[in-house]
């Protein structure tokens, strides 16, 4: 017997059904039930509010799947961490994504934790997000009123809000192939493995010459959101990968960024950590 | 048995116990124990495999309700009403206070201080304290009931550190010599304060009890526990019941590392009172959150510690001072404290020695037994100041202990001579051996010379040894004056009655392999009997790594008597003639062992029977850019005395070893306002496999004369001695100390760069910090809590 109420739920087999659901003019807003890896620990009402509903699209199968259009990769949002890992378009054309899959979880989770998920709960510390941030991901919502596509960088509105609404789906995200982009990405956690992360980033940039361009950084768990870190970036933009740029760089990091004492570290340490393994992501690219 | 990562060696007996009395086993027969099957499967193996093993909430009864505690929300305060909100029909459930409680409303263990629930008008003393209590036939009445139920309070200031408590729970002094006036003459003089925090034991099941009223106005409690009968004397005082009225039943348990030794009486005493009231069986099973807010934790404590030198280098002064918290009430504190205190100047001869050690009450939830038992606090003290004497001194931390451990024939601090089975020297060369320290110490040491300002990591050696007292206090056990029974049935079977309980660590393996082997019977002709007070005896409980010691002692003793009675009756052999010789029944009670009796006043006297010795060897890198540990590698030489099964023992040794590493470098409790912070599996992490050294485990074994099989106890001992051994290779990976447990990055990188200082463990923050929200305002998942926002100038802290 479990030890809570259930909240009520639908499984709809199709899109359509869902966003006819969706907008269904009860009033109390659906929760979408993806793999349920973070809503199942919500569910109990143990902590705060249990969600007042349950849409479970776990029967969506157009929602799943990777494959390349038009210059970009496409991911469905019920796409599992697992799947990122073992597909080949990854492994050929984002393979840091499958890198952060790895490192959510266990198993268990990554087999049922998907990238969709990831995004719309919203937590500031979800592995996937800074990669996300890092290359220009976008994120397309559905509705019964069609489609709709919002940019990574402008997704997290707030403190575990996103710019979608209640009657949309996220349906995949689309991440656009650049030739020549370089991304790294590095998690901090307590432990080796199931750990949340406490300083988490991905760096990407495109080589020209000397010099990097199109530099873009993304982090989490140093703020309310999954953030861009826009004048780190500047400072870096065009740059080339010395010893100097590594400094200023990590200069720009820590006073850019206003992380919090929480439960997992200290803000003096997110703030130094982030520094530092900047510096060294772009040290171990600079050859020096 | 071929395992690669385990080595047993028997100490030579002209080595180390020349003038001891042989073992009462003949010396040409295998140890018992040892002689067949060697290795026997786990008693209660293949059920736990399969599933068919009954835990609390395996257990069905029909009809039974639910329970659940309402617990206080502030670290100090008055209670002034219990309020029952009129929306909600009482009628559905019901609802027990401290005026419901027929005997007295204390939980009764050493002290009377802490209430089985708070009264109105009475004092709450901690965040998680119980005030009442509520038990509905489902699960979604339970909680709506729980939710019409408020606490109207007074606040009282609260108290967190505990040395600037006032309320004292317990204090030793332990004295040889004169060290005032030694530490003057000294050449070098060392000092330090470490200060080490909570620890949390998580076990894999949580706190559950079942109560059953039976229609003789008893209560029978079916649980996960470590102790029948401290809950049965807890049960007897609070429910006004006799003997045969509280009952007590292990049910199947999950691990409990002394998690299990106290809080168990708590959660019985509730559940006990809601049958007693609904008149039906009652369920109380805590979920992993309430588990951790409420229950024990390993005392934190503060160790203020001088060592003095002579000019000819032997150590000649130990000045220390022992703080611990006991939290808000006394549970076993006393009890941990001197075993705290008896350890803390480590296992080095040492003329002049003083020792003091004070137990205060803080506003935090009440802190209580967790393996090592107080000694991994003191003892990661002592091997701090051992391995900083060593730098001061140029020395090898290996030559250093090689000089000051103790031999037999040294005396210790309370004026104890060891006698025998002193095998910290043996300890000591099987690890340095096996770990090759003394190459792999020059290694790290030129690594760290030569290291250039980019670097990445940096690997580390690290040393620690570490003694054991072997089961209580020589006065304790005299005081519990155990008994442990064997019996043979009419039907001809042959059963073992002792209260001693399986957690995992193997009771119900070695007490029929001893038994069997004494008897000259097959392992699987000896059953054990349930751990059921209407049926086994007081064995004590099973604490203090004492079962093989002290409660298999008394089994084998018991066995023999049995078979020299049957084979004196009959003229056969017992394995031929027993099964038509029952019924019998043999009763072995504790005779104290040979020694000078303790004096609990004066701390003087033999202090434990025998020790167990220990040496540990860390190999580890730390990560430069975030001052990440990755322990690669541990050797662990246990003596535990003569091993009654490798198997277990080795994972004893491996466990208690990773235990340590926990507790060295990632497992912390945060508190606010007295309160837990990460009181989730999400937020208190502890090592995973991926975490997991490869650990060498190496068995010692210097026979204890006292025991019939020479048996001294493996649970505890490993886990003295695996953190100063991690903190010390951090020093020799990155030339810094870290005085605090658990060293976490946190700490090794503020230390590394100068950078501000996290504060110290154990010590609860005053007051939420100024933008975070009450802890029940968490995120789903508690797995992070809100950041400031971007947009806020975030002046650095």
């Amino acid at each position: 017997m479990p030890n809570f109420v259930e909240p009520p739920i639908e499984s709809p087999a199709s899109l359509e059904q869902a966003y006819g659901l969706l907008r269904d003019g009860d009033g109390r807003p659906w929760r979408p039930l993806a793999g349920g890896t973070d809503v199942m620990v919500q569910i109990t009402g143990e902590i705060g509010e249990p969600p007042a509903r349950l849409l479970d699209i776990w029967a969506i199968d157009e929602l799943r799947g990777i494959h390349v259009e038009d210059g970009a990769l496409l991911i469905g949002a019920l796409t599992t961490y697992t799947a990122i890992r073992r597909s080949d378009e990854v492994a050929g054309l984002v393979p840091v994504l499958a890198e952060a899959a790895a490192t959510i979880g266990a198993a268990q989770i990554q087999n049922r934790g998907t990238l969709g998920g990831n995004v719309v709960n919203a937590s500031p510390a979800g592995d996937t997000l800074p990669v996300l941030l890092a290359v220009d991901a976008e994120f397309v919502l559905g509705s019964s009123d069609g489609e709709r596509t919002v940019p990574a960088r402008s997704f997290w509105t707030g403190y575990r809000q996103t710019a979608r609404h209640d009657h949309e789906l996220l349906l995949r995200v689309r991440i656009p192939l650049l030739s020549g982009r370089e991304v790294r990405f590095r998690k901090v956690g307590t432990r080796r493995a199931q750990a949340i992360s406490k300083v988490v980033m991905a760096l990407s940039w495109r080589v020209d010459g000397d010099a990097w361009t199109d530099v873009r950084l993304g982090l989490g768990s140093i703020a309310a959101t999954p953030v861009r870190a826009p004048a780190t970036e500047a400072a870096l933009e065009g740059q080339a990968p010395t010893r100097e740029a590594a400094d200023a760089a990590a200069a720009a990091l820590s006073a850019e960024i206003h992380p919090i004492d929480d439960v997992r570290s200290t803000a003096d340490y997110r703030r130094a950590v982030a520094g530092r393994v900047l510096h060294r992501l772009i040290r171990d690219n600079g050859g020096w | 048995m071929d395992r690669p990562s385990s080595t047993t060696r028997t100490v030579p007996p002209g080595l180390t116990f020349p003038e001891t009395t042989p073992l009462v086993v003949p010396t040409d027969a295998p140890a018992p124990g040892r002689a067949r099957p060697a290795l026997p499967l786990r008693r209660e193996g293949p059920e736990k495999l399969t599933g068919e093993a009954k835990y609390a909430d395996d257990l069905v009864f029909p009809g039974a309700w639910f329970g659940a505690t309402i617990r206080s929300t502030e670290p100090r305060a008055r209670l002034l009403e219990i309020q029952l909100d009129d929306a909600f029909d009482w009628k559905r459930v019901v609802v027990v206070t401290a005026d419901d409680i027929p005997g007295d409303n204390i939980v009764s263990l050493i002290d009377t201080d802490q209430p089985v629930l708070v009264p109105v008008g009475g004092e709450i003393r901690h965040q998680a304290e119980p005030c009442a209590l509520i038990a509905a036939p489902d699960r979604a009445t339970l909680r709506e009931a729980k939710r019409h139920v408020k606490l109207r309070t007074e606040r009282l200031p609260a108290v967190f550190d505990p040395i600037e408590a006032d309320r004292e729970f317990a204090h030793y002094t332990v004295e040889s010599g004169d060290a005032a006036a030694a530490m003057k003459e000294a050449a070098l003089v060392i000092e330090g304060t470490y200060r080490v925090g909570h620890q949390e034991q998580l076990y894999i099941e949580n706190q559950a009890m079942i109560a059953v009223p039976r229609d003789d106005g008893g209560v029978t409690v079916h649980g996960s526990l470590q102790c029948p009968y401290y809950v049965h004397k807890a049960m007897k005082r609070a429910l006004n019941m006799g003997d045969e009225l509280a009952v007590v039943v292990q049910a199947e348990t999950g691990g409990g590392f002394g998690g299990k030794e106290e809080y168990p009486s708590v959660i019985a005493l509730h559940a006990s009172l809601l049958a007693m009231t609904c008149r039906r069986p009652v369920r109380m099973i805590y979920d992993r959150h309430e588990d951790i807010s409420a229950t024990t934790k390993r005392h934190p404590a503060v160790v203020r510690y001088r060592s003095g030198v002579s000019d000819t280098g032997e150590l000649i002064a130990q000045e220390i001072e022992v703080i611990m918290d006991g939290g808000a009430y006394c549970t076993l504190t006393p009890v941990v404290l001197s075993r705290g205190v008896l350890h803390a100047g480590g296992p080095y001869r040492c003329p002049n020695v003083r020792i003091t050690g004070r137990a205060m009450a803080t506003n935090t939830p009440p802190n209580g037994a967790f393996r090592g038992f107080g000694a991994p606090q003191t003892e990661f003290a002592a091997e701090m100041q051992i391995n900083r004497l060593a730098e001061a001194l140029d020395a090898s931390p290996l030559d250093l202990r090689r000089r000051w451990v103790y031999r037999q024939g040294d005396t210790t601090p309370t004026g104890q001579v060891l006698r025998e089975s002193v095998a910290g020297i043996e300890v000591l060369e099987a690890a340095a051996e096996a770990s090759a320290f003394d190459r792999a110490h020059a290694q790290t040491h030129s690594m760290r010379e030569g290291r250039t300002d980019g670097a990445r990591t940096a690997t580390g050696i690290g040393l620690a040894l570490a003694w054991h007292g072997a089961g209580f206090t020589g006065s304790g056990e005299v005081k519990l004056a155990s008994v442990a029974s064997l019996e043979l049935t009419e039907d001809g079977r042959i059963r073992i009655l002792t209260a001693s309980t399986e957690m995992g660590q193997g009771t119900k393996t070695i007490f029929p392999q001893l038994v069997a082997d004494t008897l000259g019977v097959e392992y699987d002709e000896v059953e054990i009997a349930p751990q059921d007070t209407s049926i086994v005896p007081d064995s004590g409980p099973t604490v203090a790594s004492r079962t093989a010691m002290v409660v298999g002692g008394l089994l084998i003793r018991a066995a023999e008597r049995m078979r020299a009675r049957v084979e004196e009756a009959t003229g056969r052999s017992f394995a031929d003639a027993y099964r038509g010789a029952g019924p019998m029944r043999i009763d072995e009670q504790f005779v104290p062992y040979p020694g000078e009796p303790f004096d609990d006043k004066t701390y003087r006297g033999d202090a434990y029977p025998a020790f167990g010795w220990a040496a540990c060897v860390v190999k580890l890198d730390v990560d430069l850019d975030t001052g990440e540990v990755a322990v690669r590698d541990c050797v662990a030489a246990d003596d535990m005395g003569r091993v009654i099964h490798p198997v277990l023992a080795e994972g004893q040794i491996e466990g208690g070893t990773l235990q340590a590493i926990g507790y060295a470098t990632i497992e912390e409790m945060k508190l606010v306002d007295g309160r837990y912070l990460n009181d989730r599996m999400a937020t208190y992490l502890i090592p995973t496999s991926l975490d997991a050294p490869r650990i060498r485990s190496i068995i010692v074994e210097a026979p204890f004369s006292g025991a019939p099989h020479g048996a001294k106890g493996i649970g505890e001992l490993p886990m003295d001695v695996g953190a100063p051994a991690v903190v010390a290779a951090i020093h020799d990976a990155t030339g810094t100390w870290i005085h605090y447990l658990p060293a976490t990055p946190e700490r090794i990188l503020a230390a590394l760069t100068g950078g501000p200082m996290p504060p110290p463990p154990g010590i609860s923050l005053e007051a939420p910090e100024p933008n975070s929200p009450p802890i029940e305002d968490l995120p789903p998942g508690g797995d992070e809590m809100p950041f400031r926002a971007p947009t806020d100038p975030g002046e650095p802290r």
